[in-house]
């Protein structure tokens, strides 16, 4: 009886030793087809964080910079304010953001921080009405329907301004993000802008306290709930709307003209003076082919590249990889249906990458 | 057998006895320490609002006044509303697994697929929410008559009741088939019915149990995220009825974490976590006293 027990007992002490040399070898192979990838087996790579927005672009621009010059640059998508705390914190060699720093977010920074854009991108108006029709807004109107002031797509300001589309009598369901994002920035900037009610009881931020609607999250999730919900209207970026075929409402601009969004209306939104560290909101822009709601997109870096003892050839890849991305990298850009720089803004674009030093002295050649 | 031996065997006894001690007060050590770095960060929100932060409605990023009413309130009632659901199917479920249908195919065949429901990832029910039981509730609302969004308050709360079913199920049909079969057989000799025996004896006797099941359950409930925000609609404003939109402490949390910039923001959405820990504590605290009386007179 005992030795029975003690036999079963070994063997199964066996079997669990021969589990456990097992599942060793699984791992010990994964780890060894894991190890070349990691940091440490490569030359310089440069690591960023921030705007979502710019991703699939950012991402295309990254891999083809790889196939160029063989410097790896990691970018993690993980929204504006996450890049702008990240790059605060030092532990990222560049931050991405929809949003300029405001003067408040800059005396946090240990250092002075420089902006350099990559590309526009705009936020429209879809809608989920029956044919799909082809809508006009005055900026009225988008400030009305996200007050919660037209409640039907029946009403007669929306009919005005659309005669030739039969409008159904059904309510409108406004839909917004729910997670703080740029693009939420961008879109009740351009509100607060065009409609003093909206400027005093919403204001404009990341995320704000919206007066009516429901909430999804990311582009995504408001896309979808507004293709599920007859009635309903939301706001999305551009690229997202075009990618998945979404109706898309042209909105009349400052100099009185409807704008169809697109990259090349994006683009002309930017066809205004800029400032010399190119932080302004283009947003009820005074470009008359412009699209009002539209947006720089930024990369962030530190002026002074010698901190947390970077080495200089770090900073000089990064400087390279900026100048890259502001001349032969726009190219990408209209393919992916973002907006390209302007020439003068990448003139600008062009000065601030030039004033990037290591040390005091100016990097650029 | 040696002195030595057991010597030795003494001497691992206790450094076995130590390693157990170690990681039960490890657990306590860092359940104090969640409490306190979420205390801590919420200081900055707790200074500004105070009191104020419970009763205030209002959730504005852009003037910086923070109140978790809306989320509180939306909370209670999604978790509340899914419990009252999910309850007569988790009884159902554990009488039948536990008196009518102990053994056989039939019994694990119903027993794992009511346990395989936990073990679904909380995002698939979202997305089932989304495609599926958001459409159902539109026409359902339609026919209703009120605002026919499809997300909200209730269609959350139905997410939920499926999610808890097993949580309060598996606990149930544990407790019910370990009541003595001679007081069964006591009231059968008697002249009861089954039902007579289920109302009478079984639900009295495993009554602690069940509860125990259900508290769970509504642990589950109050901290969901993901499925919940992805069916709730995500409005800030307090809800006027359970077919509104609304927001619970779990999902603004989600939502809002990542984008949250300014001091007071951050530390309001982290007390918003140290309001869903203490309510949590307290709903648990409450549901022990609730068991441990009710088995007291069992």
């Amino acid at each position: 009886m005992v030795v029975t027990l003690r036999a079963r007992k070994l063997r199964r002490g066996g079997r669990i030793r021969w589990a456990m040399k097992s599942i060793f070898a699984v791992l010990s192979v994964i780890i060894s087809l894991l190890l070349p990838s990691l940091p440490w087996a490569r030359g310089v790579e440069l690591l960023g964080a921030g705007a979502t927005f710019p991703y699939p672009l950012y991402s295309k621009m990254f891999y083809e910079y790889w196939q160029l010059t063989g410097v790896k640059v990691n970018y993690q998508a993980i929204g504006s304010g996450g890049g702008i705390r990240q790059l605060v914190n030092m532990t990222v060699d560049f931050g991405g953001s929809d949003a300029f720093m405001s003067d408040e977010e800059f005396a946090k920074a240990p250092a002075k921080i420089l902006h350099i854009p990559t590309c526009l991108g705009a936020v429209v108006l879809s809608y989920n009405l029956p044919g799909d029709p082809k809508l006009k807004f005055t900026p009225e109107l988008v400030a009305s329907i996200f007050l919660g002031k037209i409640a039907r797509w029946s009403d007669e300001k929306i009919a005005k301004v659309n005669p030739e589309v039969n409008l159904p009598n059904i309510p409108i369901a406004v839909v917004h993000r729910s997670d703080g994002s740029g693009t939420t920035f961008v879109f009740t900037d351009y509100v607060s802008k065009v409609n003093p009610e909206w400027k005093s009881k919403v204001g404009r931020g990341k995320a704000v306290n919206w007066p009516v609607g429901l909430g999804a999250k990311g582009n995504p999730g408001v896309a979808g709930l507004i293709k599920q919900l007859p009635g309903a209207i939301g706001y999305i970026e551009l690229v997202y709307a075009l990618q998945n075929r979404m109706p898309v409402a042209s909105i009349r601009n400052k100099k009185a003209r409807f704008v169809q969004p697109g990259a090349a209306s994006t683009r002309s939104a930017a066809d205004i003076p800029l400032p010399g560290d190119t932080r302004i909101s283009l947003t009820d822009t005074d470009a008359p082919e412009g699209y009002p709601i539209s947006s720089f997109t930024w990369l962030l870096v530190y002026q002074e590249q010698a901190y947390k003892k970077r080495s200089m050839e770090k900073a000089r890849e990064l400087v390279k990889l900026l100048w890259w991305m502001t001349h032969e990298a726009q190219r990408y850009a209209g393919e992916l249906h973002y907006g390209g720089l302007p020439e003068e803004a990448v003139e600008k674009a062009e000065k601030v990458v030039r004033s990037i030093t290591y040390n005091g002295t100016l990097i650029h050649k | 057998m040696g002195s030595a031996q057991r010597v030795s065997a003494q001497g691992g006894e206790g450094v076995f006895q130590k390693t157990l001690l170690l990681s039960a007060l490890a657990i306590v050590v860092l359940l104090a320490a969640i409490f306190l770095s979420l205390f801590l960060h919420s200081v900055p929100s707790l200074r500004d609002f105070g009191f104020s932060f419970l009763v205030n409605k209002t959730w504005n990023p852009v003037s910086r006044e923070f109140g978790a009413l809306s989320f509180l309130v939306g909370t209670l009632l999604t978790s509340c509303l899914s419990l009252i659901i999910c309850l007569p199917f988790s009884l159902a479920i554990s009488i039948f697994l536990g008196e009518y249908c102990i053994e056989g195919l039939l019994s694990s065949f119903l027993k794992n697929v009511t346990e395989l429901l936990a073990g679904i990832p909380s995002v698939i029910y979202g997305f089932w929410g989304l495609f599926v039981l958001v459409p159902v509730m539109r026409k359902l609302e339609m026919k209703l008559g009120v605002a026919p969004y499809g997300v909200g308050i209730i269609t959350a709360s139905l997410i939920l009741s499926v999610m808890i079913v097993p949580y309060a199920a598996s606990i149930a049909r544990e407790v019910i088939s370990l009541v003595p079969s001679d007081i069964k057989e006591a009231a059968y000799s008697l002249g009861a019915t089954k039902q007579e025996v289920i109302t009478r004896i079984i639900l009295p006797y495993a009554r602690s149990g069940i509860l125990a099941g259900i508290l769970l359950a509504l642990g589950r409930a109050l901290g969901e995220t993901m499925a919940v925000t992805m069916v709730i609609g995500n409005s800030n404003l307090l809800p006027q009825s359970i077919f509104s939109p609304g927001n619970t402490m779990a999902s603004v949390i989600a939502n809002e974490f990542t984008e949250a910039t300014g001091r007071i923001y951050l530390s309001s959405l982290i007390e918003i976590g140290l309001l869903l820990f203490l309510v949590t504590t307290v709903i648990n605290i409450i549901g022990k006293m609730i068991i441990s009386r009710v088995s007291v007179e069992a």
